[in-house]
């Protein structure tokens, strides 16, 4: 690992290459970003459970079933250990290193529930979720079909437009900026930040200048409402208790961070690989518009095909998985996008079937983690395509090769030029 | 034909309530019930399968009435 890994122009990472994917993957190669399905295909075959020395070493299984079963084994393979291929606040710095602000600790609970085991994860994950329920999601969907169609506008008026960078990445900002109370014009900030956690983990100086950015503003937004309440789910988590105490100024930080972090760059992710399908391949656009009914199943197929997240798992103690000997401090990747795709759950899994009746699809993960933001994403999701479709249902891509994605743990397009046809 | 739905499983994904709203509730924590007693009339039975279908964590089931 270091900090000085060159980028080409797009900002990929310049990687050693892979000579071999069952022994030295990466997943920040550009191969791997970009296509990556042959590649899982080929190691679903050959070595289900592949391992690499690169990050600090782990394993990357691409069957539904040991993705599965490692999810659900949350005794042998915890999230508290680090959840992350390159750690989120490195032991290097105290996640703090804004010049000119006195440092302190900080995300010393980490950032549950995501990062967290039992019991910690219990109580945490409970404050997120009736923020995140249906009938709470319902109240965003007005937030979010308004915005979508000022969006849309401006796609309109122009006859072309970026289908990531203009639409996709412009919504759950917003969306969740909206639910923490924090300013809309920091969307941009915001997203920047986040990238640089994500997409730019393998660039220390990047991470860490992500990680500071978003905890600086943090703390400046919790004192403000130390001072003065509002009406806003910051206020609501420093007013929480957890037996019979306050939960501590740490733990709202902490899960603050994660709902920024986890809300933004996985869901415009889904978003924009959705209206990349749909502008690359007008028979499912014109059956989706053709066919509204289908939406509900069309949603969950391109959640299922284009899934962005794979979080990770990292040992505490020697283990044995399945005969493979896995060494403490090793990462095991949760795959659930390769999951997604495994032949043996999925008939013809690498085409997207808009009324597909079995799906069973692991994009927000499975078991005690399962993804406290479901709701809204898949509302933001549905809404995004609605909005777009109902003005826009005729639409193609202007340069296919000038689509560019992005990759790591959250996988996605990063621009896709488009015009109305 | 009748749903039943294990809630020791259940993770809520809330994609049963999301598919067949007309066979399933959801509390504020996400966690699934069947409405009712569970029984299905005949055409909501394609959405019962698909709401089995489509749970990740195997947490539903049909019976057949005898
Ligand atoms: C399409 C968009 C999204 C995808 C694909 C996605 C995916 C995931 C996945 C796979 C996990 C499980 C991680 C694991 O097993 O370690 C997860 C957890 C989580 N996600 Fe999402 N997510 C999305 C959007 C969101 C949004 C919009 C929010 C909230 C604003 C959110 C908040 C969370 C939280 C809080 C957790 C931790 C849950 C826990 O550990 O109990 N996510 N997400
Ligand atoms: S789909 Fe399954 S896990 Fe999800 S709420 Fe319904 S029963 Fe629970």
């Amino acid at each position: 690992m270091s900090s000085d890994i060159s980028h080409d122009q797009h900002g990929a990472p310049i990687t050693a290459p892979v000579l071999d994917w069952t022994s030295d993957y990466d997943i920040f190669d550009p191969q791997y970003i970009n296509d990556p399905y042959g590649i899982w295909a080929e190691l679903r075959q050959t070595c289900p459970m592949a391992h690499t020395d690169r990050w600090g070493g782990s394993w990357l299984p691409t069957r539904y079933a040991d993705v599965y079963a490692i999810a659900h084994d949350i005794e042998k393979f915890p999230s508290g250990n680090g959840i992350s291929v390159v750690p989120l606040v490195d032991p290097a710095s105290d996640g703090d290193s804004v010049p000119g602000n006195t440092p302190s600790p900080v995300l010393t609970s980490g950032v549950p529930p995501i990062s967290a085991d039992p019991p910690l994860h219990t109580w945490t994950r409970r404050l997120i979720l009736p923020t995140m329920s249906p009938a709470r999601v319902a109240d965003y969907e007005v937030f979010t079909r308004d915005l979508c169609h000022r969006l849309v506008d401006d796609v309109l008026e122009s006859g072309t437009g970026d289908a990531a960078s203009e639409y996709a990445q412009q919504i759950p900002v917003r969306v969740i900026g909206h639910i923490l109370g924090v300013p809309e014009d920091m969307s941009a900030t915001f997203t920047e930040w986040v990238r640089d956690v994500l997409e730019f983990a393998h660039d220390v100086e990047r991470r860490r200048n992500g990680i500071s950015n978003i905890i600086h503003y943090l703390r400046g937004a919790i004192e403000a409402r130390q001072a003065e309440p509002q009406d806003d789910f910051i206020t609501e988590l420093l007013n929480s208790e957890h037996d019979g105490e306050p939960i501590g100024t740490p733990v709202v930080m902490g899960m603050c961070a994660l709902l920024l972090i986890a809300g933004i760059d996985t869901t415009w992710s889904s978003i924009g690989s959705t209206m990349w399908h749909l502008a690359a391949h007008p028979d499912d656009r014109r059956r989706l518009v053709a066919e509204p009914n289908l939406m509900p199943t069309a949603i969950e197929e391109f959640l299922r095909v284009y899934a962005p997240v794979t979080m990770a798992r990292r040992l505490t103690e020697d283990k044995q998985y399945e005969g493979r000997p896995m060494k403490a401090g090793e990462r095991i990747l949760m795959n659930f996008p390769a999951a997604n795709r495994d032949p043996e759950v999925f008939p013809d899994a690498d085409r997207v079937i808009l009324d597909r009746q079995q799906n069973r699809h692991l994009a927000f993960g499975t078991g005690i983690h399962r993804c406290a933001g479901s709701n809204l994403a898949r509302m933001e999701l549905r809404v995004a395509i609605e909005e777009w479709l109902a003005r826009i249902p005729e639409f193609e891509l202007i340069d296919p090769a000038a689509v560019t994605w992005a990759g790591g743990q959250v996988r996605g397009p990063r621009s896709i030029p488009v015009r109305i046809s | 034909m009748r749903v039943e739905l294990n809630p020791d499983l259940c993770q809520g994904h809330n994609r049963c309530y999301a598919l067949a709203p007309e066979l399933f509730d959801v509390d504020d924590y996400g966690t699934a019930v069947v409405i009712g007693e569970g029984s299905v009339a005949a055409d909501l039975e394609g959405k019962a399968r698909l709401a089995v279908d489509n749970c990740p964590e195997y947490a539903i089931t049909i019976t057949q009435d005898t």
